[in-house]
């Protein structure tokens, strides 16, 4: 074996696994080698299980020297966004309203995980409640970006992104409410996946906004993101938004190149509100399918430039109806109050950050009497909009394809104050959560600070076939293969 | 054109007791965002029918079949204040 299995893909150990060369143990002492040398610098994990993690690593190697087929993801350590529960392990939603919930119970996408004997080696930091686009918004303080830890990793699943960049894990999950998964992947040179609303169950998911949350992989290789993904889709009783078809099946055709693909441009997210970096490596990765024979045109969505506003009234709505949950009755932080109430918001007060607390109150003011009809009806009517502009350009074209982020990975503290500057970081991956297809970002390319830069790939609701065939051929095509220096050991 | 709000009002409905410092910024924050969103009254979608959830589904009941619930005391030993098999909270109805 060559190098160090802590940068290994997910096939490429589950190929030396297989052949007897690399044992789950080797794997996972690798891993917890690179995550003490990076996580001092990066904070990129909120919980880490070693102890558990052995347990999970020796049962791979017993089944592996038994001769069992395990399947891919046997032995393979993963990490896990810390607002999925985890039986018995501290699940904070990146919360002090959080701070010290233990879960009775396991989200499905963790129990399907644990079921494929993934190991699970802890809990990745993350924007409070999934809310915000750089990871500054834990209570628990933000995570660095591995290609430059004066940068964010981009959020909400910052943690996430960083700690598959850095090598502290193989693959990971994240949750995409807006872009929390892909946003983050383009920041950190990932691959990140939000799958088809509903094809994973979000039980056991902290909700953020029911109608557009979604679990998704963080991998290095497109083909790897299948892999998880198709270790955690699947109808779940226990979800009764979950898809009840069939899963896409997406192993036979992804290596099937771009020719005839039909590639659409979306003409309001390619143009002048990116840097020039950004589009220069769109527009080469364009130029490189087009030679490849992908059909390559331009098309226009108009609702994606009222996409956003719609956006940030319908989460808030859901999401201060979502965590009036969280009221100090049945778990997590309580304050004292000599009423019912008065304890109430006095937890509330104290448990939730300002990110957390402003979307609450929008949320609130869009919902009330007398503002619904004005605010949350009419994005819901743009929501309609975005849908069937969908659904005419999928007439025309197999998958439609943007410029993951405006930018690559900003400073730490730049956009703090501004809620409005963040909320635009999302304005290229928001369409596809209220529109319910699936979308992904692939590594292309770094800026001339050598920060990555993410492609987008977007396609129709359980067109997860026809998406990752085209996110492979980027992948092929562009040939990204760079990875974040290694961290100088534990300086903080 | 600014978006007037009862922030007090609001904080009140959403269970948050924010210093009067916090309602003026929160206020203030909200003011921004919604005169951003008002972008969407320039749109014409008169007739369009609003769209609650992505994909069309009804009714998605799970068979009505006894099945194993969460341990009982697993749950309660999450919660700040519990007496028995109950959670316990301050007054919520003034005494009679």
């Amino acid at each position: 074996m060559n190098g160090d299995p802590a940068d290994l893909t997910i096939a490429a150990a589950a190929a030396a696994m297989c052949a007897g060369e690399l044992s789950a143990a080797a794997l996972l002492d690798a891993v917890r080698r690179r995550a003490a040398a990076t996580e001092a610098q990066l904070h990129a994990y909120l919980t880490l299980d070693f102890e558990g993690a052995e347990q999970a690593a020796a049962a791979a190697d017993a089944a592996l020297a038994r001769g069992e087929d395990l399947g891919p993801l046997a032995g393979i350590p993963v990490a896990v966004k810390d607002n999925m529960c985890t039986r018995g392990m501290e699940t904070t939603c990146g919360s002090r309203i959080l701070s010290g919930y233990h879960p009775p119970y396991d989200a499905t996408a963790v129990a399907r995980l644990r079921a494929a004997g993934a190991v699970l080696i802890g809990k990745t930091n993350m924007d409070e409640f999934a809310m915000g686009s750089s990871t500054e918004n834990s209570a628990y303080g933000p995570t660095r970006n591995p290609w430059d830890p004066e940068r964010v990793p981009g959020g909400s699943s910052g943690g996430s992104a960083a700690v598959v960049a850095a090598g502290s894990a193989l693959g990971a999950l994240g949750s995409d409410t807006g872009g929390s998964i892909r946003q983050p992947a383009s920041l950190c040179g990932v691959v990140g996946f939000k799958p088809t609303y509903g094809l994973v169950s979000r039980y056991g998911l902290v909700a953020f906004a029911s109608s557009l949350d979604q679990i998704g992989p963080f991998t290095r290789t497109v083909a790897d993101a299948a892999t998880l993904f198709e270790a955690v889709a699947g109808h779940d009783p226990s979800d009764a938004t979950s898809y009840r078809g069939p899963v896409p099946e997406v192993r036979s055709t992804l290596e099937a190149g771009p020719a005839g693909l039909r590639v659409g441009v979306v003409a309001e997210l390619a143009g002048e509100g990116n840097e020039p970096a950004v589009l220069a490596a769109f527009t080469r990765t364009l130029e490189a399918l087009q030679g490849a024979g992908a059909e390559v045109r331009e098309l226009s969505l108009p609702s994606m430039s009222y996409a956003l506003d719609a956006y940030y009234l319908i989460a808030p709505a859901e999401c201060s109806a979502n965590l009036a949950r969280f009221d100090g009755v049945r778990y997590g932080l309580r304050l004292p109050g000599d009423t019912v109430e008065e304890m109430m918001a006095a937890s509330r007060r104290d448990g939730f950050g300002p990110e957390v607390t402003r979307r609450i109150l929008l949320g609130t003011y869009a919902l009330s009497a007398g503002y619904y009809e004005a605010f949350y009806g009419r994005a819901q009517k743009v929501r309609t909009r975005v849908i069937e502009d969908f659904a005419r350009a999928y007439r025309e074209v197999d998958v439609l394809v943007t410029p993951t982020s405006p930018t690559t990975a900003f400073r730490i503290g730049e956009r703090t104050d501004d809620p409005l500057a963040m909320y635009l970081a999302d304005v290229g991956t928001i369409p596809c959560n209220l529109g319910g297809g699936p979308g992904i970002s692939v590594p292309v390319g770094l800026d001339g600070q050598g920060l990555p830069i993410g492609f987008q790939v977007l396609a129709p609701p359980l067109g997860e076939a026809v998406l990752l065939r085209a996110a492979r051929a980027v992948e092929a095509l562009a040939g990204f293969s760079a990875r974040p220096a290694p961290a100088t050991s534990g300086v903080g | 054109m600014p978006v007037p709000i009862d922030i007090a009002k609001v904080a009140r409905l959403a269970r948050l007791a924010l210093t009067s410092e916090e309602m003026e910024r929160y206020g203030a924050q909200l003011g921004a965002i919604l005169e951003h969103a008002a972008s969407l009254q320039a749109l014409d979608i008169e007739g369009v029918p609003p769209t609650a959830h992505p994909l069309p589904m009804l009714n998605a009941l799970r068979p009505d079949e006894v099945e194993e619930t969460l341990d009982r005391e697993e749950v309660l030993g999450q919660a700040p204040d519990r007496e028995g098999p109950y959670f316990r909270v301050p007054p919520f109805m003034e005494e009679a």
